[in-house]
């Protein structure tokens, strides 16, 4: 999909890769080369809380342009403890079964089969089991 | 100079639908030569002439003045996303108020393609993971007006019904059949709280507006006392800007609070002195969210505005009388101007039966993507 959204450990967890700029402190997600908060280009990459609370959500249930998964899927936005609000799949389809401030934690899910046959994955948020 | 020194001598419209057997530029023509025989200008009576299109492609603008006979003069051609006509028509008021103008044309054109929007906006990773469903967006907008304003699914078939009831009587508009809260309510949920029938459509037309330089002439001219265009803060994450993360912070004012804000404030007008508003209402949460940002309520009663009737055409602030963009559909190049277009005719008495009875004073609003918000005061 893209290289440098997460990273993903030996024991399978992952962490999303966000950016943090050394001059104004602020987060930003995923990592750019000048802060979007001051312009500033001393961003150091820096992996994200795993887990956070869930702010917003819907499901799509059409494929939207350029789309390569399935329908429907979970959407929504989850807040980080490093105080940033992230834009993410949810694991969850079923906005019902969802609520505001739950918890949420990252994993990596399968999106589909690319042009090799090779399968793509992605970030997505889903409630936290553990 | 003062702001009140543009006036719009003109305006044109070509209907918002579908036309499969017309080119953008046969429907920017239509409008464009509608607006220049109601402000009584010759080909040869502009200096300058400003297009907005989304999807129209390179020069689209230079298009429809090509098969005019019309070039010459400048062509600026404009994408602003949705506030694209606006930003158009702002640059057009800008140079005529700044004296390099006498008479400048303003026209937006656009032939959407079908189905949900795309976006060259979105970096091809978030469209192959599913992160660029335009609809989406809009219904997670919805889902915290709803925790936040007390904005039920009920209130949302309401703009649907009350909009619907208004493009009844716009021949402009693409659809024109009143419909029931509970047809709304039953129709396809696209993403939830969204229906299909509480988002608009993208479709195909042109608006054309003719601004110059009052000259004091009698019989009232419709003024500009306002044209303002704003962009977002960075931090709001779900701002039309659509961002892939942003701050927890919910006191950054949205791209349409700073262009109201800044309208109101050039034209010493307030929210009260409105008749009549035009606003964004690409879903239904939109239009109860610009009521909150562009201060026509207070923040949270955005709900309780709507179910009071208060927005109705026999409210206290009638808004969307053309119908919005959920009868219209949206041609993004075409549906700022299309509002100028639809001000211009309420603030003269020419609605006929869609008429607001009396109105002076009426604000126009896009929000887009990028994020552009604009904010056009009209006066007579």
């Amino acid at each position: 999909m893209r290289d440098g959204l997460f990273t993903m450990a030996t024991d399978g967890s992952a962490r999303l890769l966000g950016g943090w700029c050394g001059t104004c402190g602020e987060r930003h997600f995923p990592s750019t080369a000048s802060c979007p908060y001051c312009s500033a280009e001393d961003v150091t990459e820096a992996p994200l809380s795993p887990t956070g609370t869930l702010w917003s959500w819907t499901a799509v249930t059409a494929p939207p342009p350029g789309y390569g998964g399935e329908v429907p899927f979970g959407f929504g936005v989850v807040e980080l403890p490093e105080r940033i609000r992230v834009i993410t799949r949810i694991t969850e389809a079923d906005p019902a079964r969802l609520r505001r401030g739950q918890v949420m934690r990252l994993e990596i899910v399968p999106l589909h089969r690319g042009e090799d046959d090779r399968p793509v994955v992605t970030y997505a948020f889903g409630p936290d089991e553990r | 100079m003062s702001a009140a020194d543009v006036e719009i001598a003109g305006v044109g419209i070509h209907p918002f639908g579908r036309f499969d057997a017309k080119s953008v530029t046969e429907m920017g023509v239509a409008a464009v030569r509608a607006s220049m025989a109601e402000a009584g200008v010759g080909r040869g009576g502009f200096q300058a002439a400003f297009c907005g299109t989304a999807y129209g492609g390179v020069a689209a603008g230079h298009k429809v003045l090509d098969a005019l006979g019309m070039t010459g003069m400048p062509i600026f051609d404009v994408e602003a996303g949705c506030a694209s006509g606006a930003a158009a028509l702002i640059l057009a008021a800008d140079a005529i108020r700044a004296g390099q103008h006498d008479t400048a044309l303003v026209y937006g054109i656009e032939k959407m393609p079908r189905g949900i929007i795309r976006s060259s906006f979105f970096e091809p990773w978030r469209e192959e993971a599913g992160l660029a469903a335009t609809p989406a967006y809009f219904a997670l907008r919805a889902q915290r007006l709803m925790h936040e304003s007390g904005v039920t699914l009920d209130h949302l078939a309401q703009v649907v019904v009350k909009n619907r009831r208004h493009g009844v009587e716009n021949p402009a508009a693409m659809f024109r059949r009143a419909v029931s809260a509970e047809e709304v309510l039953a129709s396809r949920v696209v993403c939830e709280p969204l229906r299909l029938w509480m988002l608009c459509s993208p479709n195909e037309g042109a608006a054309a507006v003719v601004l110059r330089r009052s000259a004091g002439r009698s019989g009232r001219p419709v003024k500009v006392v306002a044209a303002v265009l704003r962009s977002h803060l960075p931090g709001n994450v779900l701002s039309e800007a659509t961002p892939m993360s942003g701050r927890v912070d919910d006191s950054i004012p949205p791209p349409t609070t700073l262009a109201a804000r800044a309208a109101y404030e050039t034209a010493g007008l307030g929210p009260s002195d409105l008749d009549v508003v035009e606003c964004q209402d690409t879903d239904a949460a939109r239009e109860l969210l610009s009521y909150e940002e562009l201060g026509l309520c207070p923040r949270g009663d955005a709900g309780k505005t709507v179910e009071d009737g208060a927005t109705e055409m026999d409210g206290r602030l009638p808004v969307n009388p053309s119908g919005g963009l959920l009868s219209k559909g949206e041609p993004l190049g075409a549906s700022a101007l299309g509002q100028v277009v639809e001000l211009t005719l309420q603030l003269r008495g020419d609605a006929g039966p869609r008429q607001v009875q009396g109105a002076r004073t009426g604000l126009a609003h896009t929000v887009g993507r990028g994020a552009n918000a604009s904010v056009v005061l009209l006066n007579r």
